[in-house]
């Protein structure tokens, strides 16, 4: 590596190509590491396209829903804590930066600061669960779990819903519970990757020239990122709010 | 060489085995288990998708005993409601949709394009796993306690009313739905990333195309037809009502989520038909495609269109008058593309020089079948007509004429025409044609009354019929028993032809395509050397003029 | 032993059949052709330019746009047919003329339950004269079920909680299958109904004979059974609005949209009465679910449906109002 700059001359990359570390990461139906990298980051764009479609299905609902019952979706929506959901957003949106720079650094080869921004990200994406886990608990003390702790009395009186609204109130909370437990499965899978990364790029797993399933998990990353962004206004900010 | 006479009999000296083949290049249970090889994996799924589809039979064996008398009785109510549910799941989720991606797929998309394997052969393992689980689960479900509310699940019948196995059913066929879009991912990377030097996108052949287009509807398609199901399953489970109006739901919401994925669903087992028969019959007419680029785009057309024709099984369902509308026009654009194939595929028979092998036989009844189906399609496809034969037998005859007389014959043909190239050996040339006209002749049979009785007004999923229906089921019955012997068929002379089958040489139907360089059964890396290419498909031309005198 | 039962072709039995035989004519006619062509061509294709000893295949054309471009527009052009001609059918039988006769029915695992605005019931059976458009007007009390009626060509699904509606007009008296065409559980094939279209003399004999209480009777007393009298009475007590010559009004509602007040936006205003409310009044009506049953919902639409000017029953006595009305505010009662 040359002291001016940190990007690899094509000799150092043409050695690196070479190293029997590299060459034993090439599947044999690869014709070399770049076709393979293409394919991998191929690859997680459709997987991601499906996830699309999956996610979207859930949009789908939610939003037919939400035009058909108005009142309800919007005084149910407003019970749930947008302060803990932006603030998660906000550690998503940090955590995806130190994605981003991860795969920076990994073609830079400092190895130093991938493990920190893995390990950021890792933490990161705890943080998040972990600020999730409370928010479930803190819909759980105020009954906002249809089938398993919930009041309707609640919302015809302090509400002043109707009672028919009451199962409209019931449908929309049983969208945010699917869509965000779905979306936190995702994010500890994408943990899990992501801490996958961190074990093998602290064994020295990934150069310049090998790099892919760091690229590959960030993509993941990004996306279960971009799903939340979507969540939390569908979910969080139907109908006016109000400072607490 | 002349070309006037093919039959691989006529060759004139005997093979030997290669000296090592995928076949042996490893061996115990194992080495088949963790296999990364795609054509092992293509014949993990064979046996998997066989056992299947004869269970799938077996079911509907009975059903059609049952209809043998206008009474029924043969089963109870329920076990009869069970059974052409069991017929329907199997059929279409671990049958038709898998078959020929998963299998002839597999087996000849790395080798048409001369890569070594597909982009992620772990990928295309758990594809397989996932498929057996979902297979695993669905069966148990089936058979322990059943399930009764049609292969279609509507609610509000399968999320409140039924008393039987809805959520286990479900829970497989979401599963093996996975396996589905592991198995669409792989194939659209590889063909993307690992085609062979010169092998540019108009140079594929076309099975390559329809596949490839078909891995395109599972990747948009069965995530939501994996989240219809979920939503099905969740409100049963916990009673919320997503669909039920009681809790004002929306019972037809199913129907649209279902159907989004559904009606894309058949152009997935149909697709990769129509791509075998491009590849059959210019070879056994020794001619080139007619019109290789329209029927390249037509594969995308199929695709695309799919997508946007759902609402057409749900005219009478209570949709707007505009909608239906709507659906209509775009149904009968989708037939477009299928015309056009059909006409191509019949154009390439002008002026060529046409054997008659099994895979030739299979696919000219393909084309018949599929072109008598598709036509009924345009009657269901128009409302005037839908409006009255709507959840008969007419649909019922309509979707058989396409998968069991198209999609299965294309199976056939498939299966039929890269045996040798699988297995290594030839079968007996006058069973598999036997089985041919036995199968062409009990279809027939089977399920031309079939529409018969839809316009007649028979509902479907009757177990029990008023007198002037017996007739009519009593030949579809009959037929049956004869298509039973048709299926069986190559089932013995398959097996038959591992071990005592003439062994086959690399191109035993002198056809054209990669697959057909490489030693007949391949080695495990498929080619000895990376093949380049430099000619399109199908250029029986070329090989007629090196011959010409 | 089958020879005198075989059915070879449903009855024409009502105008839409006639409609829709005529088009299955021309759709055989047109698609048997293109049908035989193709079949013929692989037959005569396959048989010509067999492989013979000695024979060759000819130059090969590989493709001819003009004949590609013909073989993809004209199915564009019969498919045009096809959709114009299947579509004015469906609309025709989508929407029933205005004088036309509505029979309500709801379909339940496993039977079909009829009334006919005079107030005859039937189960399973359904008696309709000749010559006279018929609407069924059709719910399910459970899952969804079909109506399907062959001969006349009739087919409409059955929703749960939601009103679909088909009609027919018979032409040939008989005796016609009525099937449920969409699987709903065990006896779904025991769902059968019998269709009885009768002369006009033969109708009427039957309807005296079967007479009771008409709907709109029925539903009057329906109608002060719920005490629905307490708020929509027609005086200057009311705290609804007046129901008399609602039916197939305009109505406008307090959020600036407006309804036509059909059989739907009565049975939603029953049972949920708060999802729309009309321009100048308040959220005060209770709903109904759960306590009014379907049959008494088709009674009290027929009641309405016949109220006329100056019908509305009065307030005898004053009937308690209905235990989760909000009270009379006092301000109001002022004429």
């Amino acid at each position: 590596m040359s002291p001016e700059s940190a990007i690899l001359t094509p000799e150092e990359r043409a050695v690196l190509d070479q190293s029997v570390l590299v060459r034993h990461r090439l599947e044999e139906q690869f014709r070399d590491l770049d076709q393979q990298h293409e394919a991998a980051s191929l690859g997680m764009w459709i997987f991601l396209a499906t996830e699309v479609m999956f996610f979207g299905s859930l949009f789908l609902g939610l939003g037919a829903y939400r035009y058909l019952y108005e009142e309800a979706f919007e005084k149910a929506s407003i019970k749930l804590n947008w302060i803990i959901g932006g603030t998660n957003t906000v550690v998503l949106l940090v955590s995806s930066l130190f994605m981003v720079l991860a795969v920076h650094y990994v073609k830079l080869a400092r190895r130093k600061e991938l493990l920190v921004c893995l390990g950021l990200t890792a933490l990161l994406g705890l943080l998040f669960l972990a600020l999730k886990g409370l928010e479930y608990y803190l819909d759980y003390r105020d009954n906002l779990i249809p089938g398993w702790r919930f009041d309707p009395e609640e919302w015809i009186e302090k509400e002043g819903l109707r009672a028919e609204q009451v199962p409209q109130v019931e449908l929309f909370l049983m969208f945010y519970w699917i869509m965000t437990g779905l979306h936190g499965l995702h994010v500890t899978l994408g943990i899990a990757a992501v801490l996958t990364m961190l074990i093998l790029a602290w064994r020295g797993h990934f150069s310049p020239a090998y790099y892919s399933p760091v690229d590959v998990t960030a993509l993941y990353w990004h996306f279960v990122d971009t799903v939340w962004i979507f969540l939390l206004p569908m979910l969080y900010l139907l109908g006016s709010h109000t400072f607490p | 060489m002349s070309t006037a006479t093919l039959e691989p009999s006529s060759l004139p000296l005997p093979l030997e085995e290669p000296k090592e083949t995928y076949l042996n290049a490893s061996r115990g249970v194992m080495s088949w288990l963790l296999t990364k090889d795609h054509k092992r994996i293509a014949l993990l799924y064979l046996i998997t998708v066989t056992v299947m589809f004869f269970i799938g039979g077996v079911a509907i064996t009975i059903v059609r005993l049952n209809l043998m008398t206008p009474r029924g009785g043969l089963v109870e109510p329920d076990t009869y409601n069970k059974l052409f549910t069991a017929h329907g799941v199997i059929m279409v989720f671990f049958f038709l949709v898998p078959v020929v991606p998963t299998v002839l797929g597999n087996f000849c998309l790395p080798l048409m394009i001369g890569a070594k394997d597909l982009a992620f052969p772990r990928i295309n393992l758990a594809s397989w796993y996932l498929f057996v689980l979902g297979a695993a689960w669905t069966l148990f479900a089936v058979l322990a306690g059943g399930v009764d509310t049609g292969w279609t699940f509507y609610t509000p019948y399968s999320s409140k009313s039924s008393h039987y196995n809805v959520i286990p059913t479900m829970i497989g066929v979401v599963i093996s739905g996975f396996s589905s879009i592991f198995t669409g991912l792989n194939f659209i990377v590889t063909t993307h990333k690992l085609r062979a030097p010169g092998l540019y996108w108009w140079r594929l052949p076309l099975f390559v195309w329809t596949i490839y287009a078909t891995s395109f509807i599972f990747l948009l398609a069965v995530p939501v037809l994996a989240m219809a199901l979920i939503l099905v399953i969740l409100e049963r489970w916990l009673h919320i009502g997503v669909f039920d109006p009681a809790y004002g739901g929306d019972p037809l919401l199913f129907q649209h989520l279902f159907w989004f994925y559904s009606h894309p669903a058949v152009y997935i087992m149909i697709l990769p038909g129509m791509g075998i028969i491009s590849e059959v019959i210019p070879c056994f007419a020794r001619k080139p495609l007619f019109g290789y680029t329209a029927v390249a785009l037509s594969s995308f057309g199929i695709a695309t269109l799919s997508f946007i024709v759902w609402a057409h099984h749900m005219f009478v369902a209570g949709i707007s008058i505009y909608a239906a509308m709507i659906f209509s026009i775009l149904s009968y654009m989708v037939a477009v593309p299928s015309a056009i194939k059909v006409f191509n595929w019949t154009a390439t028979l002008y002026k060529g020089c046409i054997s008659f092998e099994a895979p030739m036989l299979f696919s000219l009844g393909f084309v018949a079948l599929f072109t008598a189906g598709g036509l009924t399609g345009l009657f269901l496809a128009s409302l005037g007509m839908d409006m009255h034969v709507h959840d008969t037998y007419f649909v019922i005859a309509h979707f058989h004429f396409i998968m069991v007389g198209g999609m299965v014959m294309g199976y056939m043909a498939g299966l039929h025409y890269w045996w040798p190239k699988i297995s290594g050996r030839m079968y007996s040339d006058w069973w598999s044609k036997m089985a041919a006209l036995i199968i062409f002749v009990g279809f027939f049979l089977t399920f031309l009354p079939q529409f018969l009785l839809g316009y007649a007004g028979m509902p479907r999923r009757y177990h029990r019929y008023p007198e002037e229906y017996h007739v009519w089921n009593v030949m579809s019955s009959a037929g049956a028993s004869i298509l039973a012997v048709g299926y069986a068929l190559p089932l013995f002379y398959f097996l038959y032809s591992l071990k005592y089958g003439p062994r086959a040489e690399p191109n035993p139907w002198h056809a054209t395509g990669l697959e057909w360089q490489t030693s007949s059964p391949p080695p495990k890396d498929n080619f000895a050397e990376t093949p380049v290419v430099v000619r399109g498909p199908y250029e029986y031309e070329a090989e007629k003029a090196q011959n010409e005198p | 032993m089958f020879a005198d039962n075989i059915i070879w072709f449903p009855q024409e039995a009502s105008t839409t059949a006639r409609d829709v035989d005529i088009f299955l004519y021309f759709l055989i006619s047109v698609c048997g052709s293109v049908g035989l062509l193709v079949a013929f061509l692989l037959i005569y294709f396959s048989i010509r330019y067999r492989r013979r000893p000695g024979h060759l295949p000819l130059p090969s054309v590989r493709t001819n746009v003009p004949l590609e471009l013909f073989w993809t527009l004209t199915p564009v052009g019969i498919f045009m047919v096809f959709f114009v001609w299947g579509a004015t059918i469906y609309f025709g039988a989508y929407r029933a003329p205005d004088d036309a006769t509505v029979i309500y029915g709801q379909g339940k695992q496993w039977m079909w339950k009829f009334q006919h605005p005079e107030g005859q019931r039937e189960i399973n059976e359904l008696h309709v004269p000749i010559g006279r458009p018929i609407k069924v007007l059709l719910t399910s009390e459970d899952v969804i079920h079909s109506f399907f009626v062959p001969d006349f060509r009739v087919h409409m699904d059955v929703l749960p909680d939601r009103y679909t509606s088909t009609w027919f007009q018979p032409t040939v008296a008989g005796t016609y299958h009525l099937f449920c065409s969409q699987y709903c559980g065990t006896n779904h094939a025991g769902m059968v109904g019998t269709v009885y279209v009768l002369k006009p003399a033969d109708y009427q004999e039957w309807l005296n004979s079967h007479s009771e209480g008409s709907l709109a009777l029925e539903g009057r007393k329906v109608f002060l059974k719920y005490r629905c009298i307490s708020c929509h009475s027609a005086d200057e007590h009311a705290r609804a609005p007046v129901l008399e010559n609602l039916y197939g009004s305009r109505v406008r509602l307090n959020n600036a949209e407006s309804v036509i007040a059909d059989e739907g936006y009565i049975r939603e205003s029953i049972l949920y009465p708060g999802a729309k409310i009309v321009a100048g009044w308040q959220n005060l009506m209770p709903s109904f679910k759960g306590q009014v049953s379907e049959e008494e919902i088709i009674e009290l639409i027929a009641f309405i449906k016949a109220l006329g000017r100056g019908q509305t029953p009065p307030r005898v006595e004053s009937y308690p109002p209905p235990v989760t009305t909000p009270p009379i505010n006092p301000t109001k009662e002022k004429p």
